[in-house]
């Protein structure tokens, strides 16, 4: 019989192997898929980890990794304040649709004066956006008790519909011939979420989820808040004697990660995307959830894990165009990454004993 | 704009209908969480339901056979789950979005070469003396039978959770683990038979939607059906009488805003649209202003340290 | 380093080697935005790059990927089948319009096509159906057909595509029955089975005994077959599943004759940027058989039309047409011109409702 014994401490050693063994055994249950769909394992699993990064074509694939990747960052990280306080913000697609027409409102108002200071002033709105949506479910909590769980779930179907109501009422391009969605916001230089260095991939919402991770890391670590934060999580009642007020807590925690979603709606709708349309989301909301819980809620562990994700995106459509891969395979191949991401990292904080049955 | 032409007993019989599968999945969803776990997975097991029904009930031509098959894929997507929060000691939100996404994918391929068939189509239960009643008969009581299952289970759920010593030691469980197992329950056992029975009932709801509510097989077909059940349980705060209000005011805001969109009233689509989302927050605000009625232990990780 | 880079030369030489005798191929790549298994529109395309395919054999080579997110994914996509080698790309969403533009921008020597748009370039050609002819046809027979004089119409997501087809169903369903009226719901999605299973339902409890659908799952031909007495037509594809039953006939999307006649086009060299919007006449829309639950004169009225329509003889939008409001749209034997006819965001007079927006 097998048991699992606690550690004392989460072993450094493991932390680090875990998530590479949980890649290596994805890799042969992957390639035993593969091969049962018939295509070459082993062409398939070098096509979807190897072709982005060091590919015949990888100039170009690196760079995608940033844009893929950046949104997910940004959102989870905001996402793991509050799950690591026990917040449980679900609706962050919401957030992220609300914080993108917010943003994208202020650019439509403005459309076509140029001024500098346009941007910034959609960050804000983004910013605010998302926060505000957040601010539904976390005041309903507040004053009420409702599980923001399935409040801020609830507002994500809201805020698809208001994203449809925009996309062929409001916000709809007046010079589109009558179809839906809004200005391309590429076209309007001041609004323009443009590439900071051309080709780099590298545009303002890479670098606000790099700030976003050196903020969080710092405040996790040094703050007192953070530290609040930690003790919430881990001990709710601890935490109420050294002070902590849960409620202005989950407040805190659940404007941040929606503020952080707006922003991320913000940059991706003034940037990549580039406009308001009525299938604008692409699900980046609750991918984030498993980029953060990846992560181990770390923000550090965050960045790494948004850019494993992107890169099983990113590997997974050229293995499609490739090998004929059906989306569906690549589908399943990211569950089966999660599991043993997931069933690995138990190791980090348990050793296997192996003892006799009699013990037991 | 033509009211008269919503006919009551019509919109009745259509949200029992419409409510069917939401209120299997919620039921067993919420076994689950009085368990205390929280398995988001609800739609990834719908959705692998309703394909495995699918395919057996086309493959032998018995319906029968396709809910069994449903309930049989659900339940092993559930063990998964299971096995990784229960066994590995997971994340529970992690482990259920994972199975959602691996759901999902499972079913694409399992279902590739079932598009564009019609499945055997299941028996309707004309209640012999009670479908005859003028009205009423034709609403309450001229349905296909998993109508009814879904009706039973509710009653059964409840009965079970409420007056068994079984369902009592699973709240146990799920109220507070550490003293559970103080106790001498198998914590692990009892929550991997509820994650088991959430699965089946996924797997029902969905093979509900495949065999009889479209009927027919195409990817991604739950359409978020499974989250709507998650909703539905805490909006029921746990309860299984709830569960089947829930279920109905969710099925019946639905139906209901198709048919004043048909009569023509002239209230903007899309956020009409909106409404059963608006209606379940504002009634889950009701509900739980009055007390949080959670259990104790849900979605918290449990280990024996002993 | 430098052992590491020969070997991965070698390891691309190696993979390359078998892509290396397909240099001389055309290869055609095919961006979805739904799952091929979705039964309907995607679906479609997909028949047709199959038809590709079959057509051409060895001398052509397909590629696609399939539920690709509007926006950058879509861009990517696009940028990674040209780097690739694609010889021509077809984007077949309304949403992939400014990604193929800016991919296009990049790779000027690759011709791209793009479904239902309006922008083009040197290497950017737009292409889309005429869908309303076979409503026109549609609503010559739901118009027959009712008993009740009311026939329900599903409506997808309220764009001019759709507005077209609840117009030209109803100008043909009116013309032949004054007395029908259109009842309308909106599922404002493209695909949610069981939306448009109790969509059908509400239509079907009251009142309409015929169901005309522009959204892709055979969900509403079930409840019409539950209900008995109702008929209904197929959409997309041509849901023969449901012929004998109430499936009276179809509008199918036929994409195989034109994605063959462009990669032809491309092997000729003779491709160049066009704006294309064909109907009935070329085969691109598609009417399915019309069974016998249509009593013969019907059915022959409804074939006239469908030929009169295909040799150009006939244009569905024929005036004297008004506009809801009872403003003059089109006069006696005017003909709607195809600007209008693409941006419409207006019901005829007679519907009921708004257009919502």
């Amino acid at each position: 019989m097998v048991r699992l014994e606690r550690r004392a401490k989460p072993s450094a050693l493991w932390a680090v192997l875990a998530p590479l063994v949980a890649v290596l055994i994805t890799m042969c249950a992957g390639g035993i898929l593969f091969a049962v769909l018939g295509k070459d394992p082993f062409e398939a699993i070098a096509t979807i980890f190897w072709e982005p990064l060091f590919g015949e074509f990888a100039e170009f694939y690196r760079p995608q990794l940033l844009v893929k990747g950046g949104p997910l960052v940004l959102i989870a990280i905001g996402l793991s304040l509050g799950f690591r306080a026990g917040v449980w913000n679900i609706g962050a697609e919401g957030q992220y649709i609300v914080g993108a027409l917010c943003g994208a409102g202020v650019a439509l108002a403005a459309y076509p004066a140029e001024h500098a200071l346009l941007f910034p002033a959609m960050i804000l709105a983004g910013l605010a956006g998302g926060w505000a949506w957040a601010m539904i479910p976390a005041l309903l909590k507040w004053r009420f008790g409702a599980s923001e769980i399935l409040v801020s779930l609830m507002l994500v179907y809201v805020a698809e519909r208001l994203l449809k109501a925009m996309s062929l009422g409001v916000m709809k391009n007046p010079d589109g011939m009558g179809f839906p969605g809004s200005r391309n916001l590429q076209d309007y230089p001041s609004a323009h979420n443009a590439e900071i260095f051309a080709d780099t991939g590298l545009h303002w919402g890479v670098v606000a989820a790099l700030i976003a991770v050196i903020a969080s890391y710092v405040l996790l670590s040094r703050h007192v808040l953070g530290f609040h934060i930690r003790l919430s999580g881990q001990a709710p009642r601890a935490a109420r004697f050294a002070g902590v007020s849960p409620g202005r807590l989950m407040l805190f925690c659940m404007g941040v990660s929606g503020a952080l979603a707006g922003a991320a709606g913000l940059f991706e709708v003034a940037g990549p995307a580039g406009q308001i349309g009525i299938s604008f989301n692409a699900g980046y909301g609750f991918t984030a959830i498993i980029v953060a819980f990846l992560g181990r809620l770390h923000p550090v562990g965050i960045a790494l894990a948004g850019a494993l994700m992107a890169l099983t995106y990113i590997g997974g459509e050229i293995a499609q165009g490739d090998l004929g891969l059906p989306a569906a395979a690549i589908q399943l191949f990211q569950g089966m990454l999660l599991f043993f991401l997931l069933a690995v990292d138990v190791l980090t904080h348990f050793r296997l004993q192996f003892a006799r049955k009699g013990t037991m | 704009m033509d009211l008269s032409s919503i006919q009551p007993g019509l919109l009745i019989a259509s949200l029992m209908v419409a409510a069917t599968p939401i209120l299997i999945a919620a039921l067993g969803e919420m076994v689950v969480e009085r368990a205390g776990v929280l398995n988001l997975g609800v739609e990834g097991m719908m959705i692998t339901g309703a394909v495995c029904g699918f395919v057996v009930a086309v493959q032998t031509g018995s319906p029968l056979f396709g809910f069994a098959a449903a309930a049989g894929g659900g339940a092993a997507l559930a063990l998964i789950f299971g096995l990784l929060t229960q066994m590995a000691l997971a994340n529970q939100v992690a482990s259920g979005l994972a199975l959602t996404l691996f759901g999902l994918g499972l079913s694409a391929l399992l279902g590739q070469s079932y598009l564009g068939v019609r499945p055997p189509s299941t028996a309707r239960l004309d209640i012999p003396v009670l479908g005859d009643i003028p009205g009423l008969g034709a609403v309450l009581f001229a349905h296909d039978w998993m109508v009814y299952f879904g009706l039973f289970l509710t009653l059964a759920v409840w009965a079970f959770l409420r007056h068994t010593r079984a369902g009592l030691i699973l709240r146990a469980v799920g109220e507070n683990a550490e003293a559970a197992h103080a106790l001498g329950y198998k914590v692990v056992r009892v929550r991997l038979l509820a994650i088991l029975f959430g699965g089946a009932c996924a797997g029902l709801g969905g093979a509900y939607l495949s065999l009889v509510r479209v009927p027919q097989w195409t990817e991604g077909m739950t359409s978020g059906a499974g989250w709507i059940a998650l909703a539905l349980v805490v909006f029921a705060s746990w309860r299984a009488g709830r569960v089947l209000m829930g279920a109905y005011l969710f099925g019946g805001m639905t139906v209901l805003q198709l048919n004043l969109q048909a009569a023509g009233v002239a209230i903007p689509v899309e956020y009409l649209s909106m409404s059963p989302y608006l209606v379940t927050i504002l009634v889950l605000v009701i509900m739980s202003a009055r007390r949080n009625q959670a259990p104790g232990d849900l979605g918290r990780t449990f280990h024996s340290a002993r | 380093m430098k052992f590491a880079k020969t070997l991965i030369a070698a390891a691309i030489t190696l993979g390359l080697s078998t892509g290396a005798i397909a240099q001389d191929k055309t290869k055609v790549g095919f961006v979805y935005v739904g799952p091929v298994g979705d039964g309907g529109w995607t679906y479609e395309h997909d028949q047709a790059r199959l038809a590709v395919e079959d057509h051409f054999g060895d001398q052509v080579e397909t590629v696609y990927v399939e539920s690709v997110a509007e926006g950058p994914d879509a861009e990517r996509v696009m940028r990674q089948m040209a780097m690739q080698g694609a010889d021509l790309i077809f984007a077949t969403s309304f949403g992939f319009m400014d990604p193929t533009l800016n991919a296009a921008k990049k790779f000027p020597k690759v011709k791209f096509e793009h479904a239902t748009g309006y922008k083009r370039a040197d290497n950017v050609s737009t292409y889309s159906a005429r869908f309303y002819e076979g409503r026109a046809v549609q609503g010559t027979i739901a118009g027959r057909m009712t008993e009740s004089n009311v026939i329900g119409y599903i409506g997808s997501v309220p764009i001019p595509e759709v507005i077209r087809g609840i117009n030209a169903a109803y100008i043909h369903a009116k013309k032949v029955n004054p007395d029908v009226t259109f009842k309308i719901v909106w599922v404002y999605d493209w695909f949610d089975p069981a939306k448009e299973a109790e969509a059908a339902k509400v239509l079907i409890e009251q009142g309409a005994d015929v169901i005309i659908q522009h959204t892709d799952s055979t969900a509403p031909l079930a409840a019409a077959a539950e209900a008995g007495n109702v008929i209904g037509f197929g959409q997309a594809s041509d849901m023969a599943e449901y012929s004998d039953g109430p499936r009276v006939s179809s509008i199918i999307d036929n994409w195989a004759p034109y994605y063959i006649a462009r990669v032809q086009a491309v092997i000729d060299g003779s491709w160049s940027s066009a704006d294309t919007w064909d109907g009935i006449a070329p085969g691109m829309v598609g009417i399915g058989e019309i069974t016998d639950r249509v009593p013969a004169e019907i059915k022959a009225e409804a074939l006239a039309l469908k030929a009169s329509i295909a040799s150009g003889e006939y244009h569905p939008f024929t005036g004297p047409l008004n506009k809801q409001d009872g403003s003059v749209w089109l006069a006696e034997g005017e003909t709607a011109d195809d600007g209008t006819l693409l941006g419409m965001n207006f019901y005829v007079e007679g519907i009921e409702g708004n257009v919502p927006n």
